[in-house]
């Protein structure tokens, strides 16, 4: 059974659409990244996901329970940061939590154990006396993540965990996902790509409340690059390289580079080991080699190349 | 036990904002300058019967503090929460609604019968130079208890409609005002009219309480109007799922 699936959802609001008929699963242990533009219906996904409000038509199954037709149990198996992370400003952070911990049902002995284990997972413990309201922005956050994780939900959802975080900050939120990631389902919706891909084990992607791609980012990569490219870096002369290059069976074509001068793209043939052979040619000249790699495309092209895809289909 | 859990945090707010001990003091302030003065007119102009006038005319006046006060206390309840955004909070945990709103309703009540309770306080002075009939004060007490009940559900019904504290509690005045008036126009209307809006305005029910008398009538009356804005509350924070909230 997989911990999250859903089942041809949709949305529709009064003036504007949602989403429209999104279907695909996550599997336990499984950290999935939710990519799109703003206003794509990544937020609108995650608060049908959490019962906030349900969808127009289709449904989802949290761990097996229906979000129409057993909220309470869904909420129960839920851990959730919205987009904005509200907080009551009014209270200490400790009280927050012991009230999150009371509505989520946690024994009252039990209770201050779960919260200092929260509060010390979350680099909180010497910030757990103050108002909330007088926290910086990561500290509020690093509130909202720990209220979500207060009950140790089997499924987090976290809508934009790092949005105005100092850099320092996003390094530290984001290992504490990948370690969760461990031993529950995380969705985390972002439209950052490099941050998806740094945490992600697989990736979906939509386009105005419409489901693009679900991959990973390596056969997203894949699917997307007609022919592999290497990227080459060597001390020669330009000319000299690019006929050395081009004379090698499997490749295709060499256009210099922008990863600064000597680079080089190669674009070689599918399924033949032309890396060795660029590595073996270029040293025989007596050139030296600064790099040698495969060059995957980054989530930005992907997600680009997907977007433009899908906005080119539509005008058809 | 959820109810109780939303309701201690919901008092915890008031007093740790300011906001209970500020509408306490004026309540306080006001309702002991208006038993002082009929105090004043009692011993100087009517002499004996302090044992009933003095409460009917006290409490016929500290009904208007308290509708004029008890929508800053609702005011915020989910308005605050909308506003804030930590609405959603509370609706993606595993909470009914009915628990969030008699949380928050009981919240507002209790801080409503410390402030009643307060003013026990002049009754109890009053006794040490005059002996008093406990009997219709208590009448008194239940009165003013009930109708602020169901001025505390109008409030939360008006404040669970928008994100503007402002707005719910001006219009939570408005028609708390209006159930109080809803009488007055009886030169031209028709009789039959006249009795129904006599029985839905607050004050004929209030009236019979102060004068001492607790009539099963006029409580199911309050008990009713409380419960009739509580359901128009859970309608309210229902509607969620079919208006698409942005």
């Amino acid at each position: 059974m997989h911990a999250i699936e859903v089942d041809h959802l949709t949305k529709y609001y009064s003036n504007a659409r949602g989403v429209i008929d999104l279907s695909f699963e996550v599997n336990r242990g499984e950290i999935m990244g939710f990519l799109g533009p703003n206003g794509s219906g990544k937020t609108t996904t995650m608060r049908m996901l959490t019962c906030f409000f349900p969808p127009t038509s289709g449904t989802a199954r949290i761990c097996g329970h229906d979000i129409l037709k057993e909220p309470l149990e869904v909420r129960r198996k839920l851990g959730y940061l919205p987009e904005s992370v509200p907080l009551y400003l009014d209270m200490p952070v400790r009280s927050y939590l012991s009230f999150f911990a009371e509505v989520r049902g946690i024994a009252s002995r039990q209770r201050k154990a779960r919260i200092d284990e929260v509060l010390d997972k979350c680099s909180l413990t010497h910030v757990a006396h103050r108002l909330i309201g007088k926290l910086s922005k990561g500290y509020r956050q690093r509130v909202g993540i720990a209220q979500a994780l207060l009950h140790d939900p089997e499924v987090l959802i976290l809508d934009e965990p790092t949005i105005g975080l100092d850099p320092q900050q996003i390094i530290e939120i984001r290992s504490l996902i990948k370690g969760l990631g461990a031993t529950r389902t995380v969705i985390l919706s972002s439209h950052i790509l490099s941050e998806v891909s740094a945490v992600c084990d697989r990736v979906i992607i939509i386009h105005e409340g419409k489901l693009v791609a679900v991959d990973t980012p390596h056969n997203l990569t894949r699917r997307l690059q007609q022919t592999p490219k290497i990227l080459v870096r060597a001390q020669a002369p330009a000319d000299a390289i690019t006929q050395t290059m081009l004379s090698i069976p499997g490749v295709l074509s060499v256009k210099p580079g922008i990863e600064g001068p000597g680079a080089f793209i190669v674009a070689v043939q599918e399924g033949l080991p032309v890396i060795n052979g660029l590595a073996q040619a270029i040293c025989a000249q007596n050139w030296s080699i600064a790099e040698i790699r495969p060059v995957d495309m980054t989530l930005e092209e992907i997600f680009i190349q997907l977007v433009a895809d899908d906005t080119e289909v539509r005008r058809r | 036990m959820n109810t109780l859990t939303i309701a201690k945090r919901e008092m915890g707010s008031y007093f740790t904002s300011l906001i209970a001990y500020v509408v306490t003091a004026v309540f306080l302030l006001m309702s002991g300058y208006f038993y002082y003065t009929n105090m004043v007119m009692f011993v100087m102009f009517v002499g004996s019967d302090v044992k009933l006038g003095l409460w009917q005319q006290t409490f016929y006046d500290m009904r208007f503090v308290a509708v004029s006060l008890l929508p800053l206390l609702t005011m915020r309840l989910f308005a605050e929460e909308k506003k804030m955004g930590t609405i959603e909070l509370l609706f993606t945990s595993p909470l009914r609604d009915l628990e969030i709103i008699m949380g928050k309703y009981l919240a507002c009540l209790a801080v409503f019968a410390l402030m009643l309770a307060l003013t026990l306080l002049y009754p109890v002075l009053l006794k040490i130079v005059y002996q008093l009939e406990p009997a219709p004060l208590a009448a008194c007490y239940l009165g003013l208890f009930l109708m602020g009940g169901a001025c505390i559900a109008c409030g939360i019904f008006l404040s669970s409609l928008t994100e503007n504290q402002v707005v719910a509690a001006m219009s939570t005045i408005g028609v708390l005002l209006l159930l109080w008036f809803l009488d007055w126009n009886e030169g031209i209307a028709g009789s039959v009219v006249v009795k129904v809006l006599h029985q839905l305005s607050f004050s004929e029910h209030f009236l019979n309480f102060i004068r001492g008398v607790i009539d099963s009538n006029d409580i199911v009356y309050y008990l009713s109007v409380t419960a009739f804005f509580l359901f128009l509350t859970g309608c309210s924070l229902e509607s969620r799922k079919w208006r698409g909230i942005k």
